[in-house]
């Protein structure tokens, strides 16, 4: 069994080394600071963290400032608030000045548990990646979580990094620094190709396994940054393999499988089918309980794997 | 800087009163009266207080100013030409495609320091550059004007806490007090007052002025620039649509409207001859 870890720790361990090695690097908090691991931060360079108390929406612009000057600061709360309560903060101060703010959206996804459907982020991505020049990565475990921060830091430009609160395995191991934009093949197959992100990689993975036992050869594809997309190899994926299933912790409505079908749907259209939340809430429950409680796991993705091959020609 | 006179100031902020005018007629679209109420804080500021060189934009110890009332760019875009950090030919091509001037203030403008448009950010945006600033051990101070209306945004709120939790005494607020927002009066649309104690009540040192006499801007300019420990806050009053009198009296039809290219002659004959 491997490793149990939460991405917003490798996350928090990335801004701890950036720290060292990086004196422009600022982190930005909004109250949430031992949450999203910026007390990791702000306990060695305390001169470099500004808290903002519950406001969002400051923290951004005042990011954006801190980007005018040569600053690259990170803006850490949790995922809802950060792209749902700022966002038009992101759109203008942010992105439309193309300004080198990262933000750090932590406890994405329904693995929130308990805490229910108001902090249960499931539209990150979407309103993340509506916005021109903003970089979009949904790391899939704690090592990629900390790889893709520092390439974050060295990336010109908005980022948004999606971070999970609750520990799952570490299924990455370090094999030189993140490439934001690349996605990355972690099982061949011809049959058809499963295309996920966050902690569904680790169940597209189980899938492979269960799908290989009936016989069906599947392509996994981590896709950790969902913008910009990795166009060649989902085409790719389309054309050698000629179905596919996405899979993702959030809402299906203009997430990743909505990104993955744009561009298979001008480009080489096959059969999708999407694994995600079904354009509804989450709700209170134990995380495990609440992934399975909505199709979020392998037997899900074999579920529409197998769908998805009937649809196929 | 040297202190000019404030006649000086006057007959500059004349000619920047008259480019806004033919920048908006020739646009056909714009923000009028909201544009003339803050051109002479405009004026003062890069005429007297602030410290900048348009052969060198991006001094790193320059002052800076974010204009977060967004929409009343003309005068900003009016003074950064008369200033040379572009030619002042350029200003005729206000909102036209391709052009350098858009209908919001953007970066696509040569000094200008900030893209805002959506009230409410720049006063984020100007903390963030003071705090900055004191990281990087430079002296520089940072100006930011917001409009009376704006403080109906409650991010405004949220920036004057971190300014004043952090004492960014590098920093001065200017806030445009024209009485007067899109829907009327602000009185009438949402109630500001008492503004003066609010901003108190928020930490922030409070200069009230009248924001049309230019001995009175400078002399707050530099009195806030003396105060330690607390940000400041220049309450400026002034007169929406300063200086054309049927701008005035329809100040609020002319927040969004810009001035027609037929009523043009006489409203720059009433700058003329104006005080």
């Amino acid at each position: 069994m491997s490793e149990l870890k939460a991405t917003r720790d490798g996350f928090g361990e990335a801004l701890v080394e950036l720290g060292k090695t990086n004196d422009n690097v600022i982190v930005l908090s909004a109250d949430l600071t031992a949450s999203t691991r910026a007390n990791w931060f702000r306990d060695k360079y305390p001169e470099r963290f500004v808290d903002f108390g519950v406001a969002e929406q400051d923290m951004i612009s005042t990011a954006a400032g801190f980007a005018l000057c040569g600053k690259i600061p990170f803006a850490c709360t949790f995922g809802i608030f950060a792209s749902g309560r700022a966002w038009d903060q992101i759109r203008v101060s942010v992105c439309y000045m193309n300004l080198n703010v990262k933000i750090a959206g932590t406890h994405g996804g329904i693995s929130v548990g308990p805490d229910g459907a108001s902090h249960q982020a499931l539209e990150e991505v979407t309103l993340m990646r509506v916005l021109p020049n903003m970089t979009v990565i949904v790391p899939c475990d704690s090592e990629e979580a900390r790889r893709a921060t520092l390439a974050a830091a060295s990336h010109p430009g908005p980022v948004y990094l999606r971070l999970g609160r609750e520990p799952f395995p570490v299924i990455t191991e370090y094999k030189g620094p993140f490439k934001i934009g690349e996605a990355v093949v972690l099982r061949d197959g011809t049959d058809l190709s499963i295309v996920a992100n966050g902690i569904m990689v680790h169940e597209a993975l189980k899938a492979h396994d269960e799908l290989k036992k009936q016989g069906i050869a599947a392509r996994v594809i981590n896709l950790p940054t969902v913008k910009p997309m990795d166009k060649e190899k989902i085409i790719k994926a389309a054309t050698q393999t000629g179905a596919i299933v996405t899979a993702e912790e959030h809402t299906v409505v203009g997430g990743m499988g909505s990104a993955v079908a744009e561009v298979l749907s001008e480009n080489y259209p096959v059969p999708v089918k999407m694994v995600g939340m079904k354009d509804r809430f989450g709700e209170s429950g134990d995380a495990l309980e609440l992934m399975k409680y909505f199709g979020l796991t392998c037997e899900g993705i074999v579920k529409s794997a197998l769908e998805v091959l009937k649809l196929k020609k | 800087m040297d202190r000019p006179k404030p006649e000086e100031l006057k007959k500059i902020a004349k000619e920047v009163r008259k480019d806004v005018l033919r920048m908006l007629a020739e646009a056909g679209s714009g923000h009028t009266s909201g544009s003339l109420s803050c051109v002479d804080i405009i004026v003062t500021l890069y005429y007297y207080k602030l410290q900048y060189d348009p052969k060198n934009m991006k001094w790193a110890d320059r002052d800076r100013f974010v204009l977060s009332k967004g929409h009343t760019c003309p005068p900003l875009y009016a003074v950064l030409g008369r200033r040379g950090f572009f030619p002042c030919g350029e200003l005729m091509n206000l909102r036209k495609r391709g052009s350098i001037l858009q209908g919001h203030a953007s970066l696509l403008t040569p000094g200008c320091e900030a893209s805002t448009g959506s009230l409410g950010q720049g006063l984020s945006i100007a903390n963030g550059i003071a705090l900055a600033g004191r990281l990087d051990k430079r002296d520089y101070r940072v100006y930011c004007l917001i409009g009376d209306g704006e403080q109906d945004e409650g991010q405004i709120w949220e920036a004057a806490m971190t300014s004043a939790h952090y004492k960014i005494d590098n920093l001065c607020l200017i806030v445009d007090y024209n009485r007067q927002q899109i829907d009327g009066w602000t009185s009438d649309v949402m109630n500001l007052e008492p503004i003066k104690d609010k901003w108190a009540a928020f930490g922030w040192n409070v200069i009230e002025i009248n924001g049309h006499d230019f001995k009175e801007l400078m002399d707050a300019f530099d009195k806030a620039e003396l105060v330690k420990g607390k940000p400041s806050v220049i309450i400026a009053h002034t007169v929406k649509g300063k200086g054309v009198s049927f701008i005035e009296k329809n100040s609020v039809a002319y927040h969004g409207t810009a001035i027609k290219k037929a009523d043009l002659d006489k409203a720059l004959k009433e700058i003329e001859e104006g005080d």
